[in-house]
């Protein structure tokens, strides 16, 4: 399923990227502080649903976000 | 001893011409290899702008008419990181709106010719032939430490010459070269000769803006937010600076061996002078004439010889006494130093200077 | 997590790999990646010369791997000139926040345009000077509070915004003059696309781009950047309206 990565500790915690992600909240602001002092934002999809759109990589003014996407695969009738 | 040609190009094969010298100066450094020109109309000398608009279109070079001063040293600045020779020409006020680009040229090393044909001064002033601007041209102009090398023809071949060379000095230590005429220089006509046209080559500037094919980028800045790392360029500069002091002093001198006043003047104001002092001469006075041909790096150390052996001195400037401080500097006022100028744009006539000359001499009636 | 998935999003060539000096949320970072991503995509890094203002990015070239100069303030448009007409080859750009460009600058940006030069100006419009700590600039909304319009600007006393791409696109030397923003990622699409035809325009010599982003100063407007967003989309974006403002026939037939 895709992902994202985050470069924690270039995140300035602007949290722009949580505000486009088409899965409602895939991205998060964390609740620990990087070493710039700031909250960074962290990937939490534990039903995989992220679709590797890369919007909040888009919008991400540091580039912080790296986007891995795999094609869904056809869902098989059992 | 008759005034030499100290500086200049040697072995000209061209014929003599006679061209008015704004003219001179655009073809001078068209024969330099001047590959782009920037500049702005601004009496006395226009002329240049109109003759490098004919010309360098005519052989492919980039002449662009900027929008103001401003633009025009700032599209030099452009060109010259590329590593093209680049050049500009104005007078007095166009100079003044000029500053602030020459200070970022001057503190990121890039190379470019810069002729300031001077008028009457300050503010609007007119538009005759002055020397208001010495200290602008000397002492740096800009904001922050730094003197352009400073040339001061008094003919248009030595303006010619000067300007050709200026280029070579500008690429030598990577820094703008300034040529100071006046409105005479750039308005009267004389023979000139001109060496062969020459095609702008394009010597190994590693660090121009070429784009970074096979190389790390470049990147030309006069920012250095860290003060240290301003000192240390800063004092990169002063090497330059310190270079040119030791290499690039020149003047010419005339009738010196047993002078007792020795006339010091420089430019159009030293023309006049050795006419002056010719005729003193004739009459029997014992009067020689310094004339400084760089003007930064002035001639401090061979002023300061002539100072052992003269008995008074007498600066003559088209100004209010700029170089005069220079002139104070040298020789510690070791001797009485008179001063004869003319301001506003007035050009002083031979009898003036020679009726100084007579009045110093104690001869005079 | 297994990294097999298809690599679709990362950081381009173009752009350096290093932190940036902008404040948290400035859209000045979502520029400089579209802009790296144009020169990635037309293989021109290597002959491309960037010139930075004076201004938050000031240090642009510290952002960019290509050849780049820092003009002095206003004058990058002049530079630009200098460097087009020696070096025609070279792809030249100008990167430029309001007050370089639309106060210091005007006249070096007006006849650059008026002169048809083949370069293209990038201009990012946040309403503010953001280096020098927030003062009111040349496009400060009428009533907007800055540090030297504390009581909010008066248009009485200080003048109307000054609406960049209407203006130079009277010129008859400009061929791509566009307004775009990036305060969501449509935005931040169609941006990018401006970004590239612009930089095709001057490829093809045919004459003066300019692409104006509406962008935004969370510290100096003194908001969160989410906020700033919303400003740009509602207060900023009613004043200076996206969209084309002059686009040359020859450029719509550009591949």
């Amino acid at each position: 399923m895709s992902y994202i990565v985050i470069d924690e500790d270039r995140c300035k915690g602007c949290e722009l990227c949580t505000t486009v992600c088409p899965q409602g909240d895939l991205v998060q602001m964390a609740g620990h502080f990087n070493v710039k002092g700031y909250r960074p934002s962290v990937f939490v999809d534990p039903e995989g649903r992220c679709t590797g759109c890369t919007l909040c990589a888009m919008m991400c003014p540091d580039t912080v976000i790296t986007v891995y996407r795999t094609a869904r695969k056809k869902k098989t009738v059992e | 001893m008759v005034g030499t040609r100290l500086s200049g190009w040697k072995g000209y094969r061209t014929m003599k011409i006679l061209m008015k010298g704004n003219e001179a100066i655009a073809e001078a450094a068209i024969r330099a290899g001047c590959e782009a020109y920037f500049g702005y109309p601004i009496t006395p000398q226009t002329e240049v702008l109109e003759y490098m608009a004919r010309r360098m279109t005519e052989l492919g070079r980039a002449f662009v008419q900027a929008e103001s001063e401003v633009g025009a040293i700032n599209m030099v600045y452009g060109a010259a990181c590329t590593g093209a020779r680049a050049m500009t020409t104005t007078s007095s006020p166009g100079y003044s709106l000029m500053q602030e680009g020459i200070s970022y040229m001057a503190m990121s090393f890039v190379p470019c010719v810069i002729v300031n044909i001077m008028r009457g001064g300050p503010g609007l002033g007119n538009i005759q032939p002055s020397q208001g601007d010495y200290f602008q041209m000397t002492k740096g102009g800009g904001h922050g430490d730094y003197h352009l090398l400073s040339l001061a023809p008094s003919t248009v071949q030595e303006t010619v010459d000067l300007i050709i060379e200026a280029f070579d000095l500008a690429d030598k230590y990577r820094q703008p070269v300034t040529v100071i005429a006046d409105g005479l220089i750039g308005q009267i006509m004389e023979p000139v000769e001109f060496p062969d046209l020459k095609e702008p080559q394009r010597p190994e500037r590693p660090w121009a803006l070429t784009g970074a094919k096979g190389r790390k980028k470049n990147v030309i800045t006069s920012l250095f937010l860290d003060a240290h790392e301003l000192e240390r360029e800063n004092l990169k500069l002063q090497a330059i600076i310190a270079q040119i002091k030791a290499n690039e002093v020149r003047y010419a001198e005339y009738w010196l061996d047993g002078a007792e006043i020795v006339v010091i003047a420089y430019g159009t104001a030293g023309r006049i002078a050795q006419t002056a002092v010719k005729r003193a001469r004739e009459q029997g006075i014992a009067v020689g004439l310094f004339r400084p041909i760089s003007v930064f790096p002035f001639p401090y150390d061979r002023l300061r010889e002539i100072a052992e052996t003269a008995q008074q001195l007498l600066v003559v400037e088209m100004s209010a006494g700029q170089m005069l401080e220079d002139v104070r500097l040298a020789t510690c006022n070791r001797v009485p130093i008179s001063f004869y100028g003319r301001m506003g744009g007035v050009v002083p006539l031979p009898e003036e200077i020679l009726d100084k000359i007579k009045g110093l001499a104690g001869t005079g009636s | 997590m297994s990294e097999d998935g298809e690599l679709v999003f990362r950081r381009p060539a173009a752009l350096s790999d290093v932190v940036t000096h902008y404040c948290p949320g400035c859209m000045h970072g979502i520029v400089h990646r579209l802009i790296a991503e144009v020169i990635d995509e037309l293989g021109i890094r290597e002959r491309t010369v960037g010139i930075a203002p004076v201004g938050c990015s000031v240090l642009a070239y510290h952002y960019f791997e290509c050849d780049f100069a820092e003009a002095a303030h206003g004058r990058a448009p002049a530079m630009a000139t200098g460097i087009k007409r020696t070096h025609p080859e070279l792809v030249v750009f100008t990167y430029q926040g309001d007050g370089d460009l639309a106060s210091i600058g005007t006249n070096e940006l007006i006849h650059a345009a008026a002169r048809g030069e083949n370069i293209t100006v990038v201009f990012i419009n946040n309403a503010v000077y953001g280096m020098t700590g927030g003062q009111m600039a040349p496009t400060t909304l009428p009533g907007m509070v800055t540090t030297s319009s504390p009581y909010g600007r008066d248009v009485k006393r200080q003048g109307y915004p000054v609406r960049v791409c209407e203006l130079v696109s009277q010129l008859d030397g400009t061929a791509y003059i566009v307004r775009r923003s990036a305060y969501k990622p449509a935005e931040i699409r169609k941006l990018r696309q401006a970004l590239k035809i612009a930089f095709q325009v001057q490829m093809a010599e045919l004459g003066f781009s300019l692409v104006e982003v509406v962008s935004n100063c969370p510290t100096n407007w003194g908001m969160t950047p989410k906020e700033s967003l919303r400003f740009v989309e509602e207060r900023m974006i009613a004043y200076y309206p996206l969209g084309d403002y002059r686009v040359r026939d020859e450029v719509k037939t550009l591949k």
